[in-house]
């Protein structure tokens, strides 16, 4: 069958079974709404929380990532599955004992502050609109590389389809399309990775497969080789480091803790019934999440090996060593079209030479090799995982697959966004602030209103994304490391943190991480307000913006124990409030009040 | 053992445990995986560098085995301290 045929198949049908699912799971009251009604299977939710975690980012862009980065890569495996250790060991299974709708919620209980639940409600809508944006653009793009329809027309219609599942089933009708994303997003990834650990190393399993020895004759193992390949043209080796250890360690921190704090993976664990549950949960959830992720440096590195193969067909440095640019596969031409791979001979001799040209230790062999700098001009991270089965040659069903499996994480983590997003205007800001009164139907009502309303605003930004939109993963997790979860932390395991306390600390840990990031990227990200140029060299002690959220989080900590000392005790209550989270029993349901 | 004492000393418990499974958290990811791979990278196990293998693999499969063991003790503790739901 055609490529198109197969595509249109898999997408359809995938698209038809979210719309199914979504009649069925209509939500008809705000318990539903917001917490699914509160009776999802531990397992089932660790699913639908892993289809709500693993965005467009961790899908395209990851294995790309780690081919190019290689073991400078390994902060973002580590920062974002090191996240649920600790969700479950220091939040999730507090905040369900808590029993409420909201993160925003608990913050304002615990620190009997309305003050402190508006600080929450704040950063919880940024961060998730923010990160939000990058998944409308990943549903445009996937939609324009394999339907061949517009980015416009793309976003629009992931709108619809989200529309319809969202505003009718709120949190009941998102977490049941969310598992059959997972299903669809977890084969899609796995498949083509199998397929191409069997051709290089004969071991199906591609965690094995890394570890193995190719199957070409030559003995060598997987990353020995590809060390070796790759230092041959002047690149950095695999898997070693490079750059700053403590940038490394500040990022993982900041990713980890900024992944602890996402509110919409937080409100995933009040749907289960129990405080054990929700343990469980998230040790489930992990355990989904861990099948990409440790499939993705597989990917990664095998990806990036045929990459090399394709180009540097024989030794560095003879003539007949390099692939001649009309021999190309298809798919080199196919990604070209899309601009994403760029070619340019600029030493004249009809072939291909791609190496670091911006290495000082290898541009004399190069010159000496007659090679005029890098001529593979463009590659394109995102083309790792999304060429990788016409690299590879698989069939045409995989490649559609990987579509369907693109749009299927894009989605799934947007209905999140989104439900987090509409239930702290509805429940925190309409019910919780502005109409205290309003009656169980209303609230029910605005929520599908907020959430359409979010859906349109989410889809515009995503066609007009502002000029920072590069900038956002940055951003997102930034204030979650540094705003929100140290907050949740405090309200558990401190009795003495107050509401002056919490707050102070909240905004500390907010504009410290929102100024940092603001200096080098420039003031609400315009370009040209920054006051220091975005290198290694002008960073504090060596600390990218994006590495700024575990320190952000001290500064909260820090500050809102300080603060805490120096003014009064909470009132008996909220102290009674903490030792009743702090046991499991009598959870009971989720509940308004 | 007071309601009271009985919820204190669960808590105790809960905090020692999770200190101790916080230690090993940060061990194979800080530790193994960024502070001492270039040392581990000198052993090898099959075709992986062992500092490399903790950063990209490793460290992972320790994290999910982590929360599982984190769920038992907890059950347990749940049950020992009488604060078990149900």
């Amino acid at each position: 069958m055609e490529l198109q045929t197969w595509i249109y198949l898999a997408v359809g049908g995938t698209f038809a079974l979210y719309i199914g699912i979504a009649l069925w799971a209509r939500a008809g009251s705000t318990k539903e709404f917001y917490v699914a009604g509160g009776g999802v299977n531990p397992i089932a939710n660790g699913m639908a929380t892993a289809a709500d975690w693993m965005s467009a980012a961790s899908f395209i862009s990851m294995a790309g990532l780690i081919a190019f980065l290689g073991y400078n890569a390994s902060a973002y495996l580590m920062g974002w599955t090191g996240g649920y250790v600790l969700l479950a060991l220091l939040l999730a299974p507090y905040l369900r004992k808590f029993g409420k709708f909201t993160v925003p919620e608990f913050i304002g209980d615990r620190f009997y502050s309305q003050t402190a639940r508006m600080v929450a409600v704040l950063c919880l809508i940024v961060a998730s609109v923010t990160y939000v944006i990058g998944q409308m653009k990943g549903v445009g793009v996937a939609f324009g590389r394999f339907l061949e329809v517009d980015f416009e027309t793309g976003v629009l219609i992931g709108m619809g389809i989200v529309f319809v599942y969202a505003v009718i089933g709120g949190m009941k009708g998102i977490t049941y399309t969310q598992i059959a994303q997972y299903c669809v997003l977890i084969f899609a990834y796995t498949v083509p990775a199998i397929f191409i650990s069997l051709q290089l190393t004969g071991n199906p399993l591609p965690q094995l497969g890394l570890g193995s020895t190719l199957s070409d004759g030559s003995g060598m193992a997987v990353l020995d080789k590809l060390d070796q390949v790759v230092t041959d043209l002047g690149f950095a080796k695999y898997t070693e480091p490079g750059g700053s250890q403590l940038n490394v360690f500040l990022l993982t921190a900041s990713l980890m803790i900024g992944t602890a704090g996402l509110p919409h993976v937080i409100i995933r664990f009040f749907t289960v019934p129990k405080v054990s549950d929700a343990r469980k949960s998230a040790g489930w959830a992990l355990v989904f999440i861990a099948i990409l992720y440790t499939t993705a440096p597989a990917v990664g590195a095998m990806a990036r090996m045929n990459l090399m193969d394709t180009i540097q067909t024989g030794e560095v440095g003879s003539p007949q060593g390099n692939l001649a640019y009309e021999e190309r596969p298809q798919w080199m031409k196919n990604w070209e079209t899309t601009g994403l791979l760029q070619y340019e001979d600029k030493n004249g001799d009809g072939r291909i030479q791609y190496y670091n040209d911006q290495n000082p230790d290898f541009a004399d062999k190069a010159a000496a090799f007659g090679w005029q700098g890098n001529e593979m001009v463009k590659v394109d991270r995102d083309i790792m995982v999304l060429a990788n089965p016409e690299i590879a040659q698989l069939p045409n069903w995989v490649i559609a697959l990987v579509a369907a499996g693109g749009l299927a994480a894009a989605l799934s983590t947007a209905a999140g966004l989104l439900l987090a997003i509409s239930s702290a205007i509805s429940h925190d800001l309409l019910k919780g602030a502005f109409m205290p009164d309003i009656s169980e139907k209303g609230e029910l009502m605005a929520g599908r209103i907020a959430m359409a309303g979010a859906i349109l605003v989410a889809g515009y930004l995503g066609m007009n994304p502002p000029g920072f939109a590069a900038q956002v993963v940055a951003l997102a997790f930034g204030l979650a490391a540094s705003s929100i979860f140290p907050v949740l932390m405090m309200g558990i395991f401190s009795k003495r943190v107050n509401n002056v306390g919490a707050i102070s600390g909240m905004l500390a840990g907010l504009i410290s991480t929102l100024v940092y990031i603001f200096v080098y990227k420039g003031w609400f990200f315009v370009v040209g307000t920054n006051w220091l140029p975005n290198d290694a060299a002008h960073w504090l002690f060596g600390i990218a913006p994006e590495s700024f959220g575990a320190v952000g989080a001290l500064i909260n900590f820090a500050v809102a124990m300080v603060v805490s000392r120096l003014t009064a005790q909470p009132p008996e209550h909220i102290q009674e409030l903490v030792e009743s989270i702090r046991i499991p029993r009598g959870a009971g349901d989720a509940h308004a009040h | 053992m007071s309601d009271q004492e009985k919820a204190s000393a669960y808590w105790k418990a809960n905090v020692s445990l999770l200190t101790k499974l916080l230690v090993v958290w940060f061990v194979v990811s800080y530790g193994f995986g960024i502070m001492l791979v270039d040392l581990l990278n000198q052993i090898s196990i099959g075709g992986y560098k062992l500092g490399f293998f903790f950063a990209q693999q490793g460290s992972i499969y320790v994290f999910v085995a982590l929360i599982f063991i984190y769920v038992r003790q907890m059950n347990k503790l749940d049950r020992k301290f009488d604060v078990h739901e149900d």
